[in-house]
């Protein structure tokens, strides 16, 4: 073969092997999914789908009568969510229009990386705050005994949901044109104007994406929930109430589970609703962001 | 009486810009609560007996020193799968890749990654490392769970610094004849590294501090050693704390221990952060 055939040769093994690794995350995406359904269905040759998506009563070692219902978590994790990024949003959009329009560029230079710090807290660490600090401070504020409870779960979530929001915000505030803010303030309008009535809608897509992905980073939660929430089964019917969202059932029953029991197959059946909840979480914020990139070009 | 509008145009911008400055008092002060709450309690169970022993009677007392080091062995098997498949794949994207549908879909798969919950990876570790692959519950299997679960994150911030690189460094070698692959090892590589290398040790950083992976797939609530080998099962900072904080029967006496914990599992996160972006300052030195 000749060098320059050899050479080719050579070139093109190397891209192919990168490729590979490339395609390699999509096998891993497809693989979770796969392993995770093949693992999922063998609980439905004794549970009805039916049933298991909409029975609020989940007790798998009765020893009456076993069942397999998980509507109370699901309910559990979306009110805990909703409420963790209801309190999150408007702070940490708050935290990112200040940053990028009122904020000098001193002052954000030493606040971006503070907001990293928050970030880089284990999840653990913040459930563990939630048993000794945040709790008891929640029940005396509201007169309770006990402060493991569904409003607890949703304050520390909405810390660990800030970085995310604050970030994305920020970015896609940064990202309007300046000609737009220049436009408004040439016309007379305050700073505060144009923040509010022409760069918060020009960003809107973004801010939109930063909520949604608040929102999955709290639906997937799990050390947190799991320490703080108090992890009753009953269905709750306020943010007072002890809750398990569908992350806390998976970590406290895998461990005990017999291997390869209907109760074992359901526990992966959980696993892939909350799979393909936070992968729909996603891909809404995703194509959100796509669209407003679109446009930008 | 009446206010002029430009006044009042100062005021409601005077009331918005505080509401927008609370909200950052808000976060701070909350980071703050954080880090004196857990310093300050946590910093009166740290002692050199805690740092390097292992715990003794039912974890009332001794140290946490298997669990420092199963979670630095742990995080170096996550470091073997998670820094060359995150390089390898940056390196495709940014060099290789064209506006293809292919290229889409593996944008679109590793942004999803990013958004599959932790212990849902844990529920995949279980299934592959441990069940299939017969890896048992072990430190392999919860480095690799670990591993795939940072791939997103280092693939993104190699990618990252591979986009900071100007054409100019690949176009100057390729034009004297070079190919494609050889002006990516001569011209981009060196000149990216570091900033990949920080951007995957911050991956890792995440990595170290979770628990929901590695609760079923290896680590373990008590161990008087360290592992010995790859199928052995380790102690971690994160679910050491977890177990203090929620299953110890003593409160008591666990708290401080569990305060301890807490403090050294943030400064082993947070020093891995620090250490990262001093890695890349000293690169970008010695490259001058």
């Amino acid at each position: 073969m000749s060098k320059q055939g050899l050479r080719n040769l050579k070139e093109s093994a190397v891209r192919t092997f990168f490729l590979m690794n490339g395609v390699l995350t999509i096998i891993i995406l497809v693989g979770i999914f796969a392993l995770l359904l093949y693992s999922a269905v063998p609980a439905f040759r004794e549970v009805k789908i039916g049933e298991f998506l909409t029975s609020t009563s989940w007790d798998p070692t009765s020893p009456v009568k076993a069942e397999y219902g998980i509507l109370s978590m699901i309910v559990s994790t979306v009110m805990v969510t909703l409420v963790a990024v209801l309190i999150a949003f408007p702070i940490g959009l708050g935290v990112a229009a200040y940053l990028s329009d009122v904020a000098h560029w001193r002052v954000r230079e030493i606040v971006k990386p503070i907001v990293e710090i928050l970030a880089g807290i284990p999840s653990v660490v913040i459930g563990f705050l939630g048993i000794v600090l945040f709790g008891p401070f929640l029940a005396g504020l509201f007169g309770r005994t006990n402060g493991l409870n569904a409003l607890n779960g949703a304050v520390l979530l909405a810390i660990m949901a800030l970085p995310t929001i604050i970030s994305i915000s920020e970015d896609s505030l940064n990202a309007v044109p300046a000609a737009y803010a220049e436009a408004s303030l040439a016309l007379g309008g305050s700073r505060w104007q144009t923040l509010v009535r022409v760069k918060i809608p020009a960003a809107l897509s973004g801010i939109i994406a930063a909520f949604m992905l608040g929102m999955g980073r709290a639906i997937g939660e799990t050390m947190t929930v799991l320490m703080a929430t108090g992890n009753a089964r009953s269905f709750p019917h306020g943010l007072l109430d002890s809750v398990r969202t569908m992350t806390s059932n998976i970590a406290i029953e895998l461990g005990e589970v017999p291997y390869y029991t209907t109760h074992y197959y359901a526990l992966f059946a959980i696993g892939l609703v909350l799979f393909i909840m936070t992968f729909g979480v996603n891909l809404v914020a995703d194509l959100v962001l796509s669209k407003y990139q679109e446009r930008e070009q | 009486m009446s206010v002029k509008p430009a006044t009042r145009k100062k005021i409601i911008q005077g009331i918005g810009f505080f509401l927008l400055r609370v909200c950052l008092y808000i976060v701070l002060a909350v980071l703050l609560l954080i880090l004196y709450d857990v310093g300050k309690k946590g910093g009166g169970a740290i002692s050199w007996q805690f740092l390097t022993q292992a715990p003794r009677r039912g974890m009332t007392e001794g140290g946490i020193f298997p669990a420092i080091m199963g979670t630095f062995l742990v995080t170096i098997v996550t470091a073997v799968l998670a820094i060359p498949l995150g390089m390898f794949s940056a390196i495709y994207l940014n060099e290789y890749a064209r506006k293809s549908r292919l290229n889409r879909m593996i944008r679109l798969a590793i942004r999803n990654l990013s958004g599959v919950p932790s212990i849902v990876y844990g529920l995949f570790g279980v299934i592959l490392f441990v069940n299939i692959l017969k890896f048992g519950t072990s430190i392999l299997s919860a480095g690799l769970t670990l591993g795939l679960m940072t791939l997103p994150w280092t693939i993104t911030a190699s990618e990252e610094a591979l986009k900071t690189i100007p054409n100019s460094y690949r176009e100057g070698s390729l034009a004297l004849g070079a190919t494609k692959w050889q002006a990516i090892r001569t011209n981009v590589l060196p000149y990216a590294l570091p900033g990949m290398l920080t951007g995957t040790v911050l991956g890792l950083a995440r990595a170290a501090g979770e628990t929901a992976p590695i609760m079923f797939t290896g680590a373990a609530f008590s161990l008087p050693f360290l592992p010995r080998s790859l199928s052995d099962q380790f102690m971690a900072l994160p679910y050491h704390l977890y177990i203090m904080a929620t299953q110890h029967h003593d409160i008591a006496k666990a708290r401080p221990l569990a305060y301890g914990t807490a403090l050294v599992l943030i400064v082993f996160v947070l020093g891995m952060n620090m250490g990262a972006v001093l890695l890349r300052y000293r690169l970008r030195r010695k490259k001058r």
